[in-house]
Order: C-alpha cells, then sequence, then structure tokens
C-alpha cells in the first residue's frame, strides 16, 4: 500500500523490530526484542503460551502499539499507523470468518475497502482465481459455517492473499485441525509460500510444525528471543537446556562443571560419576562449578545387550529395559541406568533385526558417539 | 407442588382471560356474558378519546423505541472499551436503574423537571427579547419520552452488551487488518452481527413505554396516553369497551414482545 516507500529501504528485509517493548499494564509481554526476518522467508515464532509471540505478531499486525522500540515493514517505521493502513495480512487462529457473507463476499472483503474500490467484475475475478490457488474452486456462494476446518482455513488464507500482502502473519493456523489434516496443511502452506514468494511469519507453539515449514525459527520465553536460527541450527547446536527441550526430544543429566577444555567440558554428577561433551557454538561459556547439563538425542544413542563389548564407544552405560514402545518406523525404549536415571532411546528399524529387540527386563548396555553429547546451561 | 404451580397460573391468568372474553360480549354490562360480538371494539376505535390517547400513545413508544435503541447501543459499545472501577460502577448503575421501581422513577423524574422549569422559566423570560412571548417549559411529551427512555435506555445496553460479549471480537481485527476504516468495520462487520439485539432492544423499549401508565401518569402533564385514559375511565365504572381496548393492547404488546423473542433467538448460534 502506499504507506511503504520500497525504493529506498533495504530490499533484502522485510520486518524489522528494534528494542520492541509491550507492557500490559504490569506484565511486559515483550520484552526489548530486535529481530529481522527477510523477504520471502518463512519465519516462525515458537514458544509455550505468554511467551510473547502472538503479542509480536499483534504488533506486526498493527493490533496493539509498541510501549517502547520500532516495528518497521519494508523498511519504514509503522509505529503509530493504525492496522488497516498496513500492507500485511492475518490469518487469525479460530479464521475470524464473517458469518453474515459467503465465501466469495469473505474473501473479496479487502479488495472492496479499497479506495478507490476495484470493478465488481475485477473483484469476482480475483476471488475465483484465488479460490482456485487454494483449491476451493466453486465454493464462492457457500456460506462459511457449511465448510470444515480445513476448507475455512483455506477460505481464511484466500481472504489474506487475494490483498498480494507484503507478508503474511499466520496465528496458530493449524492448531484447530486434527492430527492428519495439520500435516496436509504444512505441507500445503509450504507449497503456497513458494507459490506467491512472500514472507510468511508463523506463531506456533508446537515445535514439529515450526520445524518443518520454516527457514528460520526464533524460540521466546517470558518476552525475551532465547535463540533464533535455523531448524537445524536449533536442533543441532541449542545454546542452553530450554532450547533442546523445546526442540525435539533430549535426555537430560544434570551436573556440576568441574573441567573446561576447548569447548570438551567434563560434568560431574551427583553420584560421583562424570561424561563429557562439548559445547554448542554459540552458548555461552560455563565456568567450573556452574551447573549443566549433558543432552543427548534419543536417536544418537545406540542400545547393545549387556554382554555385547563396545569397541568403539568410550560411554557404556549398563541398564535395564523399563518399556518399549513400537512406533513404526522406529522403537522407542526407556532404561532404567545405574547412576544416570531413566534414559530414552530411538532404535531405528532398519537396525531392528531380531539379536537387537529387547523385552522389559532385559539387560542392556547403551553408548553414544563422544559428539552426540552437548553441554548446556540450565537457563 | 404441581397443584401450587397451576394455582399460581390460573390466579395469574385467569383475570387476563376474563377480560378478553369480556371484551366480546354483546351485552352492555361487564359482570354478565350475553353473547358473543365484537361491537365494543368498533366503539372503542370510534370514539374520539381512545383515538387521540392511541396516537399519543404511539408517538411516545416511537420516540422512546427510536432514542433508547440508538443511545443505549452508543453506550453498550463505549461501555465495552471500559475496563476495572469504572466498568463496575457503570454496570452497576445500568442494573439499578433497571430495578427501579417505575414510581419512583416517576415522582424523581417530576420533582426534577419541576425545579428545572421553576428555574429556567423566569430566566428565559427575562433574556427573551422585549414584545415576543418567552417560551415557557411544562410537562408534555418531551418529559414523558425523556422519562421513558431513562429506563428502556438501559434495557437495550443491557440486551447489546450481551450480544457483544458473544461476538468474536477477532471479526472487528479481521476487517482492520483487511483494511477497513473504523466506521466501515462498524457497519459492515459490527452492525450486522448484533442488530437483532439492537431490533430486539427496540421492540422492549416501544412495548414498555406503550403499555406504561405509573411514569406517564407523573410527567405527562396534559397529554392523555392509552393506559392514562383506560386508567380515567375505570372510575365510571368498567365498560366491555374497556376490555376491548385493554386487549388491544395486550395483543400489541405481547406481539411485539414475541417479535423481540424471535430476534434475539435467530442467528445466535452462528
Amino acid at each position: 500500500m502506499e504507506l511503504v516507500d520500497q525504493s529506498n529501504s533495504p530490499r533484502d528485509i522485510d520486518i524489522e523490530f528494534r528494542g520492541v517493548t509491550k507492557r500490559f499494564e504490569d506484565v511486559v509481554a515483550v520484552d526489548d526484542i530486535s529481530l529481522s526476518v527477510e523477504r520471502g522467508a518463512f519465519f516462525s515464532f515458537l514458544g509455550p503460551s505468554g511467551c510473547g509471540k502472538t503479542t509480536s505478531l499483534r504488533l506486526i499486525a498493527g493490533f496493539d502499539q509498541p510501549t517502547q522500540g520500532e516495528v518497521f515493514i519494508g523498511g519504514s517505521s509503522v509505529v503509530g499507523i493504525p492496522s488497516h493502513k498496513r500492507p500485511v495480512n492475518m490469518v487469525f487462529q479460530h479464521y475470524a470468518l464473517f458469518p453474515h457473507m459467503d465465501v466469495a463476499e469473505n474473501i473479496g472483503y479487502g479488495l472492496r475497502q479499497r479506495n478507490p474500490k476495484p470493478a465488481k467484475q475485477e473483484v469476482s475475478k480475483r476471488v475465483d482465481e484465488t479460490l482456485e490457488l487454494v483449491r476451493l474452486g466453486g465454493y464462492g456462494k457457500r456460506r462459511v459455517w457449511e465448510l470444515s476446518g480445513g476448507q475455512q482455513q483455506r477460505v481464511a488464507l484466500a481472504r489474506a492473499l487475494i490483498n498480494h500482502p507484503t507478508c503474511l502473519l499466520l496465528d496458530e493456523p493449524l492448531a484447530a485441525l486434527d492430527r492428519k489434516l495439520r500435516r496436509e496443511m504444512q505441507i500445503e502452506l509450504q507449497t503456497l509460500q513458494r507459490e506467491v514468494g512472500i514472507t510468511f511469519i508463523l506463531v506456533t507453539h508446537d515445535q514439529e510444525e515450526a520445524l518443518s515449514m520454516s527457514d528460520r525459527i526464533c524460540i521466546m520465553r517470558d518476552g525475551h528471543i532465547v535463540q533464533s536460527g535455523s531448524p537445524r541450527e536449533l536442533y543441532d547446536e541449542p545454546i542452553n537446556r530450554y532450547v533442546a527441550d523445546f526442540v525435539g526430544k533430549s535426555n537430560f543429566f544434570g551436573g556440576e562443571v568441574v573441567e573446561t577444555n576447548d569447548s570438551c567440558v567434563t560434568v560431574k554428577f551427583d553420584s560421583g560419576q562424570v561424561l563429557t561433551g562439548k559445547q554448542p557454538k554459540q552458548a555461552p561459556g560455563l565456568a567450573n562449578g556452574s551447573k549443566a547439563s549433558i543432552a543427548v538425542r534419543p536417536e544418537m544413542i545406540s542400545i547393545k545387550s549387556a554382554d555385547e563389548t563396545d569397541t568403539n564407544s568410550s560411554i557404556a552405560i549398563k541398564g535395564r529395559v523399563m518399556n518399549r514402545i513400537f512406533l513404526g518406523e522406529h522403537s522407542e525404549y526407556l532404561v532404567a541406568t545405574e547412576g544416570y536415571g531413566d534414559v530414552m532411546v530411538l532404535s531405528p528399524k532398519s537396525i531392528e533385526h531380531s539379536s537387537r529387540i529387547f523385552t522389559p527386563d532385559d539387560r542392556v548396555s547403551i553408548s553414544w558417539r563422544p559428539d552426540a553429547a552437548l553441554v548446556l546451561g540450565d537457563t | 407442588m404441581r397443584i401450587y404451580a397451576i394455582a399460581v397460573f390460573l390466579f395469574l391468568y385467569v383475570p387476563i382471560g376474563i377480560i378478553v372474553l369480556f371484551s366480546f360480549n354483546a351485552g352492555r354490562h361487564a359482570s354478565e356474558l350475553r353473547g358473543l360480538s365484537v361491537q365494543w371494539y368498533g366503539k372503542a376505535l370510534s370514539n374520539p378519546f381512545v383515538g387521540d390517547a392511541f396516537v399519543t400513545s404511539l408517538i411516545v413508544a416511537f420516540s422512546v423505541a427510536i432514542l433508547s435503541s440508538l443511545m443505549g447501543t452508543a453506550a453498550a459499545l463505549a461501555l465495552q472499551r471500559l475496563k476495572g472501577t469504572m466498568r463496575v460502577l457503570f454496570d452497576g448503575l445500568i442494573y439499578i436503574s433497571v430495578m427501579i421501581p417505575g414510581i419512583v422513577i416517576g415522582i424523581a423524574t417530576l420533582v426534577a423537571l419541576v425545579t428545572v422549569f421553576d428555574f429556567l422559566n423566569p430566566l428565559l423570560a427575562s433574556i427573551w427579547p422585549e414584545g415576543t412571548k418567552p417560551p415557557k417549559l411544562h410537562m408534555g411529551y418531551v418529559s414523558v419520552i425523556a422519562a421513558h427512555t431513562l429506563f428502556t435506555m438501559s434495557l437495550v445496553i443491557i440486551l447489546v452488551r450481551a450480544r457483544i460479549a458473544g461476538m468474536d471480537r477477532s471479526l472487528i481485527e479481521a476487517s482492520m487488518d483487511l483494511y477497513a476504516t473504523p466506521w466501515r468495520t462498524f457497519y459492515q462487520v459490527t452492525l450486522p452481527q448484533i442488530y437483532p439485539a439492537i431490533l430486539a432492544g427496540f421492540l422492549l423499549s416501544f412495548t414498555f413505554s406503550f403499555d406504561d401508565f405509573i411514569i406517564s401518569f407523573f410527567v405527562a402533564g396534559a397529554n392523555t396516553t392509552l393506559p392514562i385514559y383506560i386508567f380515567s375511565s375505570i372510575r365510571r365504572g368498567i365498560t366491555p369497551e374497556v376490555n376491548a381496548i385493554g386487549t388491544m393492547v395486550l395483543a400489541v404488546s405481547l406481539i411485539l414482545l414475541m417479535t423481540a423473542q424471535f430476534f434475539l433467538r435467530a442467528r445466535t448460534n452462528r
């Protein structure tokens, strides 16, 4: 729209936060956040409820104004600009389709608010095109409440996309759908984003959703950004225990740092035993005596019968199988160990021939490669 | 318990039923039924006093309904934005104004208006240009409409507030997000969502004002509304004509109330 002057703005940055704080009376929802989102990226805010992710989205949409700091859209500050003058569109959590309008009227709503108002034929042509884009051709005359959840979701998408926003905001868009439909819509959203080529900003509490769709993820807690990076970076190099716990599954062994040697850190446990691991690149350094956890992803742990000796691995922890859950492509074991608590192990089906299937009470030995263990601070 | 319930309903509705029945009485006495006829309806409708009172009641009720639905809706929308103590205070005041007995509203409005008039009339007379007749404020249409509106506006506020509270707030945000100005959002999204409550409020206000005797009796001045006419005519004995007027008022009220109920129920699930 006319308010965004894109000629003198850096082309590659679409949305930017500079020191943004949002306070609601005495609650700080967003606390001094700075970030930038590249044009055409699929960006996600990920975090538990109350972490400030939805507030951040509402600050971009213009439903709330920052208490401090500035939000930029396409290089221009949008502080004080009301939402109806911003070139972004939102897909709401419960879709917020207008119940007194049919599907076509809902989708054409944004176009009809333009000044000058486009001709009727122009609007209906664009509505039909957009219905095709979200694969709802011929549904224009339906009432919105006659549609299924997935179809309503697509109408909400179409209603936003028809306006060619510079950036599409999605507030937990898939939370109301069932699991199977959610998978389908995740793929559809990704495809759609590549087709229309605009920035998508997603808010979600579902780590799987964020990991599978985004180019970049920003993990939030209590109004702060804990870590942002590509899904792979967050998974492989979490900077602390919170991130490792939020993204994927991990086993944590909590103890105290006793020795630091380059990026190799030794942690001592209450039982007196020690484990070593490496520190992720971006993580803050750990002083001797500080609390830390060794984190090992369940799929990095291999499980063997207790009498099999493993020559490749320096670590071998003895334990007893407590439980096995068959999950199709892999099995999930829970192993009670001596001195390290209960450990979760994911064993892929491809290596699970008959000798490697364990049942509860089997004595086993678990091990991992030294570089699979990460040392993480607790905060 | 069932016996008591039946007794209560009989006590409530039998007198009303009798009035309706006797309005069709062919005889001229209210106490004995002599065949059925609609002659008293004809008499009532051709009576010029009844006609005048009916027109007065209609003018008052229409004005009250329009004013209270406009002001009540505006107030409900504004109250929605209030938070904390102010909201509790205004909510309390609105509910209290619905519960205050009509006779208190009547007397209070009468006393207040008489005091204001006594203060303003000499003042107006003194500042009015010489040679022209100064206006004299007195009880009449304006005072009875104002008094009724005070009460019925609260009804509209309560109905519209309930409707707004049940409305998805994100609809308004969606409209703003889709480039609609606040005014366009109001008439394209908010109004279509709350109009059943406004319409119901309009009809209830109309019915209340049309039926009201107590408040009107105090502040209507020289104007005679239908309930006031009925009251003054039964002092000369209950005639089948009064029964016929009463039945007509009852029918109009019931139709309006049922229409209001229809609007309140319609589309609440959407």
